[in-house]
Parts: C-alpha cells; sequence; structure tokens
C-alpha cells in the first residue's frame, strides 16, 4: 500500500513550481490531491495539471481570503468529511534595499507569504483534527519556509521577515496542537534556491533594479550553494510526502531543511 | 514508489545492538537494502540485518578492515549510519577526564573514524545512484539544546551535528556523492534512557525512575517518548533519493521538544 493512501491533501499554491511538484508526489504516494491556486477551474492550466496528476482535483482559492478558505473548507467537509495533509505552500517573492521598499509591498507580501498560512492553519484546523484521529501518526500540517527563514541576505529583508514568521508560527502551532491533544503535527520545510518560476522572476526583477542579468544572479546563486546546483521541485515535494507521511509521526515544530548544503556553512 | 526505495543497496548500521540501531537496521531492510550490522559483541542477532560483524568504533583499524571486508563480500557501500554512541549522566565536577575521552571517543571519534574509513567506497558507490550515497549521524536533541548533569553527552553531540555540516560541505566541495545529515532524537524509549533515568534517581533529581520518565515524557510537546522505530524511519528517509537536495542538514525527531 502506498503511504498516503486513504489521505486527503490541499496544497495551496498547486498548480506551479513547488506547489506543482508537491501536488504531483503526495498523490503518487496514494493521496487524493486537492490542489488550489488563483487560476478559473476552467482554465488550461487546471485542466492540463489534473490530466498529467492522477487522484487530483482542483479547488480555485484565493489564500488569502478568509471567505475563500471557510467555501473550500465546506466544500471538504461536503466531499470527503476530514482533512489528513494541509501543505501551505503559496508564496510570494520581494527583494529591494530596505528604505526602497513601500509599505504597501511589504504588507502584500506578508499577506501572501504568512496570512496564509494562518488563514489555512485556523479554518482547516477542525478538519484535519478529524483526519487526524484516523491515522497512527496524525494529520500533518507543512508550511513551506524558506532558508531566507532561517538565514539573513541583503536586499531580502522582508522576504526573510515573512519566512521567519512562518518558522516561529509552525513551532507555536505545533506546540498548541500537541499541548490541547489535537493530533495534527506542524512542520515548516525550508527550502534552498529552487528550479521555479518564481525564482527566475526574482532574478529578473533583482537583475532589472540592480544591473546585470538573471542567468548571471542564478550562477552566482548556483556557485555559492555546496551542491553547485538549484534544487528541482520534486526535491522539496518529496519532503513534503514524508512529512505527511506516519513515518515523521514524532515530528511536529521540526524545520526541515533542503538546501543543498547552504546553510550548513 | 521509487525515490523512497533503498534497492540495491548496501548499508552498515554500527551501535546496532541497541534500541535505535536495532529498529534502523529493520527499517533499512524493509526499504530494500541490505544491512550489515556491528556493534561490540562477538555476535548478536539483529532482526533485519544480513550480516553481524563485531565493530568498536574506537578502533581506527578496525573500521579499515569492516569497510575492505564489506567492499571484498559486497562490492559497494551505500549508506553508512554512525549510531553507535553511549550516555554520561553526571555533574561536570564529578566527571573525571577518562570518562570525558570515553564519551568523546565513541561519540565523536566513532563518526570520525567511520566517515573517514567508509569515504572512499561510499563516494564510488554514490555515482550510479540518484541522490548518492548517504551518511547519517547521530546526534540528539543534545547536540541542540544543554541538559543539567548531560554536560559531556551534550558536548559530544554537539560536535556530532557540526562535523555532519562540514563533512556535507566538503564532499559537495569536492564533487563527492556522498550526502552527509544529522538526526536529533529527543527522549527514544531504549536502554539508554532507562541508563539515564537511573542515573537521574541515583543522583537525587528524581525520587524514582518513573518520576524521570513521566517529567522527560512531559518535556515533549506530544506528552510522550518516541519509539525506535520513529526515529529509524528518519533515517531511513535521509537515506532515499527523497532526501536528494539535502547535505548538511539536521532532522529533529523530538515530540515537539525543542519547538519551544
Amino acid at each position: 500500500m502506498r503511504r498516503l493512501e486513504g489521505r486527503v491533501a490541499l496544497v495551496s499554491g498547486g498548480l506551479r513550481g513547488i506547489g506543482r511538484a508537491i501536488s504531483t508526489c503526495l498523490a503518487e504516494d496514494g493521496a487524493c490531491t486537492l490542489i488550489t491556486d488563483l487560476d478559473p477551474v476552467d482554465s488550461a492550466e487546471v485542466g492540463e495539471a489534473l490530466r498529467t496528476i492522477d487522484n487530483a482535483a482542483y479547488i480555485r482559492l484565493d489564500a488569502t481570503q478568509e471567505d475563500d478558505w471557510i467555501a473550500a473548507r465546506e466544500e471538504i467537509a461536503r466531499d470527503y468529511g476530514h482533512l489528513d495533509i494541509l501543505v501551505n505552500n503559496v508564496g510570494s517573492g520581494l527583494t529591494g534595499k530596505v528604505q526602497d521598499l513601500l509599505l504597501d509591498d511589504w504588507r502584500r507580501l506578508m499577506t501572501i507569504n504568512v496570512d496564509t498560512v494562518f488563514l489555512g492553519t485556523k479554518i482547516m484546523q477542525p478538519l484535519l483534527a478529524t483526519g487526524g484521529a484516523r491515522a497512527s501518526g496524525g494529520s500533518a500540517i507543512i508550511n513551506i519556509s524558506s532558508i531566507m527563514g532561517l538565514v539573513g541576505m541583503g536586499e531580502t529583508s522582508a522576504y526573510n521577515a515573512s519566512k521567519g514568521a512562518v518558522r516561529l508560527f509552525t513551532k507555536a502551532t505545533a506546540l498548541e496542537f500537541a499541548d490541547a491533544g489535537v493530533p495534527i503535527r506542524v512542520n515548516s520545510v525550508h527550502p534552498g534556491f529552487v528550479d521555479t518560476p518564481l525564482t527566475q522572476k526574482g532574478m529578473e526583477e533583482w537583475a532589472a533594479r540592480e544591473g546585470g542579468t538573471a542567468a548571471d544572479l542564478v550562477r552566482a546563486v548556483i556557485d555559492a550553494t555546496p551542491f553547485k546546483r538549484l534544487a528541482q521541485p520534486r526535491e522539496i515535494g518529496k519532503v513534503v510526502a514524508f512529512l505527511a507521511s506516519d513515518d515523521a509521526s514524532y515530528m511536529t515544530g521540526s524545520e526541515v531543511v533542503v538546501d543543498g548544503g547552504w546553510t550548513a556553512r | 514508489m521509487p525515490d523512497f526505495n533503498l534497492e540495491g543497496t548496501i548499508s552498515l548500521v554500527s551501535g546496532a545492538t541497541g534500541g535505535i540501531g536495532r529498529a534502523t537496521c529493520l527499517a533499512l531492510q524493509e526499504a530494500g537494502s541490505t544491512v550489515i550490522a556491528t556493534d561490540l559483541a562477538d555476535t548478536a542477532d539483529v532482526p533485519g540485518a544480513t550480516a553481524y560483524h563485531r565493530l568498536d568504533v574506537t578502533d581506527e583499524a578496525a573500521w579499515t578492515t569492516m569497510v575492505d571486508h564489506i567492499e571484498a563480500t559486497y562490492g559497494r557501500l551505500d549508506i553508512l549510519i554512525n549510531n553507535a554512541g553511549i550516555s554520561v549522566t553526571n555533574s561536570i565536577a564529578d566527571t573525571t577526564l577518562a570518562e570525558f575521552r570515553r564519551c568523546m571517543a565513541i561519540n565523536v571519534e566513532g563518526v570520525f573514524l567511520g566517515t573517514r574509513a567508509a569515504q572512499d567506497l561510499l563516494a564510488r558507490c554514490g555515482k550510479d545512484r540518484k541522490g548518492g550515497s548517504s551518511v547519517v549521524n547521530l546526534s540528539s536533541v543534545g547536540g541542540l539544546r544543554g541538559a543539567a548533569l548531560m554536560a559531556i553527552y551534550c558536548t559530544s553531540k554537539g560536535a556530532v551535528k557540526l562535523f555532519s555540516k562540514s563533512a556535507g560541505v566538503e564532499y559537495a566541495m569536492l564533487g563527492l556523492p556522498i550526502r552527509v545529515n544529522s538526526i536529533h532524537p529527543g527522549g527514544i524509549d531504549t536502554d539508554m534512557m532507562d541508563t539515564i533515568y537511573a542515573r537521574y534517581v541515583a543522583e537525587g533529581i528524581f525520587p524514582d525512575e518513573a518520576t524521570a520518565r513521566a517529567t522527560v515524557s512531559a518535556g515533549h510537546a506530544m506528552g510522550r517518548m518516541g519509539t525506535p522505530e520513529e526515529v529509524a524511519a528518519g533515517i531511513v528517509y535521509l537515506c532515499t533519493p527523497a532526501a536528494s537536495f539535502m547535505t548538511g542538514s539536521e532532522l529533529v525527531v523530538d515530540g515537539g521538544m525543542t519547538a519551544k
């Protein structure tokens, strides 16, 4: 039996990049995977994802909107009765010197990177508690932080702050659920630089602002990574699949770093 | 799920007759690996292991002999679990230098010697496998946080944590296909923890072992000790191709203890 057979999973930002790989990996391990994203249900991207990933369904969900989460919860409660895995993956990037950052941009990043984790956890908790009572390892929330939630980087302060917030929100909710006897494990994953559209977009923005080319910036990041390469999205997806499984039954409040050695130095 | 599969690999586990060691041998075997178990006893029956050999991890020559034997017999080595270790529960004032050095020899030198002895073979075998070869070193929550009467143990486990990071970075720098990660269990229900409870009682920290166990259990957010199988599952995971971008990382399996 596949390790996530019979589990129901929800992935925010699940259509592209790391989220897409997480959705694929969870589904490969047997989970019925609910991909959520901003795209309309009838869009070509959604159709392509559902054709490629077995055992997946799509729910349109703006993860910054509490009402959208509540609507998704009601739909899942009706169709499945419980939730076993919540991956708070949705996120965005923002770089720039502190003195140049606009408060609106800062708030927008916090909304996308932090509010979404709070809302997903808060709204889905009852369904996850129901799901957790059915599995020996409980249910699992996996929050996608970053190595930028562990170590700082110049001109990355807003992103650093948002991912640091995700790291500690993870630990606090892990303790809160454990103390209350709620069978939900909560852990964070900290990817290094991953080969995704978001990474590419961030590099292009940086190059447009500071000069040089995105390709040069990517090369510099690769040179600075002990493994001398970017991560592939699947290498993050598989980590999430492990944390979601009963194999990780004694893990809560932990941070799993997947960075090709970046923070080991 | 090929990414979680260890089919075709050869593993060496030190300290294989202890609680976590035994569970690790079985879990590696269940994932498809051929497991060579080692420990101090001359003979032992370790479920999941294909062979058992005596290995004192502090003995430099014994490591060379062991790795040579594995290469000659199995032709390869893909996974090294530096699991052998001891606990020391004693005040700093009462710890002798000999006791300190013995703990460091087993818990730290053992990891260094094992990693160094296996490096060449691991590097050669890692080339043809997604994710490469893997070394997993047993650290502890004691390698992340201090604890009263555990200074020597915590010192040794902190050393294991940073040795793992440096080894991971060094092999990456050298282009060797060996990932090195540390695992950090909380209080796991093993003979080692029973020894620690007995020592706590002897030192007058707790009136009896049941109280010691209850207090330590309550120190984990999950309110219980972990099982050896729960640590073994994490070790196996680190060895699989699923962890292919992980090196120099710490996997904390502590029921939420250090999240506080």
